[in-house]
């Protein structure tokens, strides 16, 4: 990797999103309508993200996150918390699902600015390997927050 | 192996003779990322000699065979091979050859002892084992600063027995509460187990003092030697440890191969962890007879070539000297750690500039996280440690959940810790700059 990579890597947008992280915060005094806590077991970074449904039409209505990470995840969990607001429930599994497919394609998928807006700065990260999965924490913590969710009536 | 370990008359490797020892690690020799290779990582896992890659070699080409059974030719030089590799790693560590015991590494060798004073809490091994044997609310003292490797088999058996688990807090730079011993160590106390180099803090702990207090109470000692045995010379005998540990692969020979040291006395009482083929004397349908130490603790088909290699990487570490090996790394030691050190935004964990240490050091930069200076120095070439090193409750201690760590070996130069110096400072100008 060169020192181009390396700045490819770390974009501005990366390092302003990880020290202006938006949506961190849980104590908007609002419960959640689920939540998730998720660890990453090499480094010990860890997240908890709480998800809020809008009421009216069941779409996304805000993603909170607090935790400490690298700048990566950081970043990540900051631009998710940008991208999800709007999106209903299986939208949003399939913007999770494009952008593992993308962090996991080592540099080969680039990933789709339609589906995850200012989230593809991230594209970058999935040529180094044993940085994915601090791109994934904050999206596998809302993963699993989705799957918490009760069924659709 | 004394409190002082470090024997500062020896001499550190001049540049030539590094040179020559660095010709011989042909890995260390590639670029990476388009820069020289600088590996600061040798506390995780050390780089392999020739000697030690043709040992392991050679043994498939001339001499493979199963040791310990069969008549033929072969199977006799394999078992003459492997034994002798037990020899040699029983001098390099100042123990008898019946007391070394070969385990895949350090972590089963903990467990293996673990769970041998779990059978013998269970009844197992007859009246010689009822020594170990534990009872609810005795206790088992370990450190703060434990890998979790020796810590986790004693909190598993701690609750299988119902004993306590206790632990000796860590001061402010780093060091043992000694001045808690008599409180944490006492009539009750049964197992000591500890570390005898951090491999977070790089710090020698005190073995002597740590063993007189735990025998004292009558308790058995168990050393972690993973951070000691490659670096410092050992006299595992002298030094009153019950028990030992080591790894070989951060001691230049390959992975799968370890090492549980024990007094001849407490082996030959201990009852087997593992049972099989190959520690039997007498098998009925009903029960069996177990061999003496070491052969009873190594069921199944050994790790041969891998002994053999470790036999062939403690015959280097002893012809290049273990006294010259701990010169050299305690100066590297210190220039690493005062070079962090002066750097602003910089903390070492731990003793700081002038302080006993390895050549090892633990850090964290205020403001970015350890991954992130992993990656930049990595982009140059440098390969270090970042995470929390499998100890998590001492990152806890210091108020991280990880940190960045740099770690010598015998073929580290100066060069190469200015280096990681330098990457460290425009990391943080990098990072800073941007954030």
């Amino acid at each position: 990797m060169s020192t181009g990579d390396l700045q490819g890597l770390y974009q501005q947008v990366i390092l302003d999103h990880a020290r202006e992280k938006h949506g961190f915060g849980l104590g908007n005094g609002q419960a959640p309508d689920t939540a998730s806590h998720q660890v990453n077991p090499t480094c010990g970074d860890e997240i908890t993200l709480h998800l809020h449904l809008e009421p009216g039409d069941g779409s996304i209505g805000s993603v909170r996150w607090e935790g400490q990470g690298c700048s990566i995840s950081q970043a990540s969990a900051s631009l998710l918390a940008d991208l999800a607001p709007g999106i209903d429930v299986p939208g949003m599994r399939q913007r999770i699902d494009a952008f593992r497919l993308a962090m996991r394609s080592k540099g080969t998928i680039e990933p789709d600015e339609d589906l995850l807006g200012d989230a593809v700065v991230l594209g970058g990260t999935s040529k180094y390997i044993a940085r994915v999965k601090c791109a994934m924490l904050a999206w596998v913590a809302l993963e699993d927050a989705l799957l918490k969710l009760p069924a659709a009536p | 192996m004394t409190t002082t370990p470090v024997a500062t008359t020896a001499r550190p490797f001049s540049a030539s003779e590094l040179e020559a020892l660095r010709a011989d690690f042909p890995i260390l020799m590639q670029e990476v990322n388009g820069h020289p290779l600088v590996y600061l990582d040798s506390g995780a896992t050390s780089q392999k000699p020739l000697a030690v890659l043709d040992a392991e070699r050679d043994y498939y080409l001339h001499q493979n065979a199963a040791v310990h059974r069969g008549a033929h030719t072969l199977a006799a030089e394999a078992t003459e091979m492997f034994e002798e590799a037990r020899a040699s790693v029983a001098r390099f560590v100042g123990a008898d050859d019946d007391e070394i015991v070969w385990t895949s590494n350090a972590t089963e060798a903990i467990n293996l002892i673990a769970y041998a004073i779990s059978n013998a809490t269970a009844g197992r091994g007859g009246e010689a084992a009822r020594r170990f044997a534990l009872a609810p609310g005795d206790e088992i003292v370990v450190t703060e600063m434990e890998h979790h490797a020796n810590l986790l088999p004693w909190q598993e058996l701690a609750a299988r027995t119902g004993a306590v688990l206790r632990f000796i807090p860590l001061a402010g730079d780093g060091t043992l509460r000694l001045d808690l011993l008599p409180d944490l160590i006492g009539e009750r106390t049964r197992i000591v187990a500890f570390t005898h180099v951090s491999n977070v803090l790089g710090i020698i702990n005190p073995v002597a003092e740590l063993v007189e207090a735990a025998h004292r109470a009558g308790a058995l000692v168990v050393l972690d030697a993973c951070q000691s045995a490659p670096h410092l010379a050992l006299d595992l005998h002298a030094s009153g440890v019950d028990f030992a540990v080591f790894s070989g692969h951060k001691m230049l020979a390959p992975t799968g191969i370890g090492v549980l040291y024990g007094r001849r006395e407490l082996l030959n009482a201990l009852p087997p962890f593992l049972t099989g083929g190959s520690m039997i004397t007498t098998v009925t349908m009903e029960g069996a007879e177990y061999l003496p130490a070491p052969q009873r603790f190594e069921a199944g088909t050994q790790r041969v070539s891998q002994a053999i290699a470790l036999g062939a990487a403690v015959d280097y570490l002893s012809a290049a000297g273990v006294d010259r090996i701990a010169a050299h790394e305690e100066r590297l030691g210190q220039r690493l750690v005062e070079g962090l050190s002066a750097i602003d935004s910089v903390t070492v964990l731990g003793p700081g500039p002038g302080r006993e240490r390895v050549g090892l050091a633990s850090f964290d930069v205020a403001g970015v996280h350890s991954h992130d200076i992993g990656q930049f120095l990595d982009d140059r070439g440098i390969a270090i440690r970042v995470g929390h090193h499998c100890a998590q409750p001492l990152h806890r201690r210091f108020g991280v959940t990880s940190s960045t760590r740099a770690s010598t070996y015998l073929y580290t130069t100066d060069s190469e810790v200015d280096q990681l110096l330098e990457g460290v400072s425009d990391a943080i100008a990098f990072f800073g700059a941007h954030a």
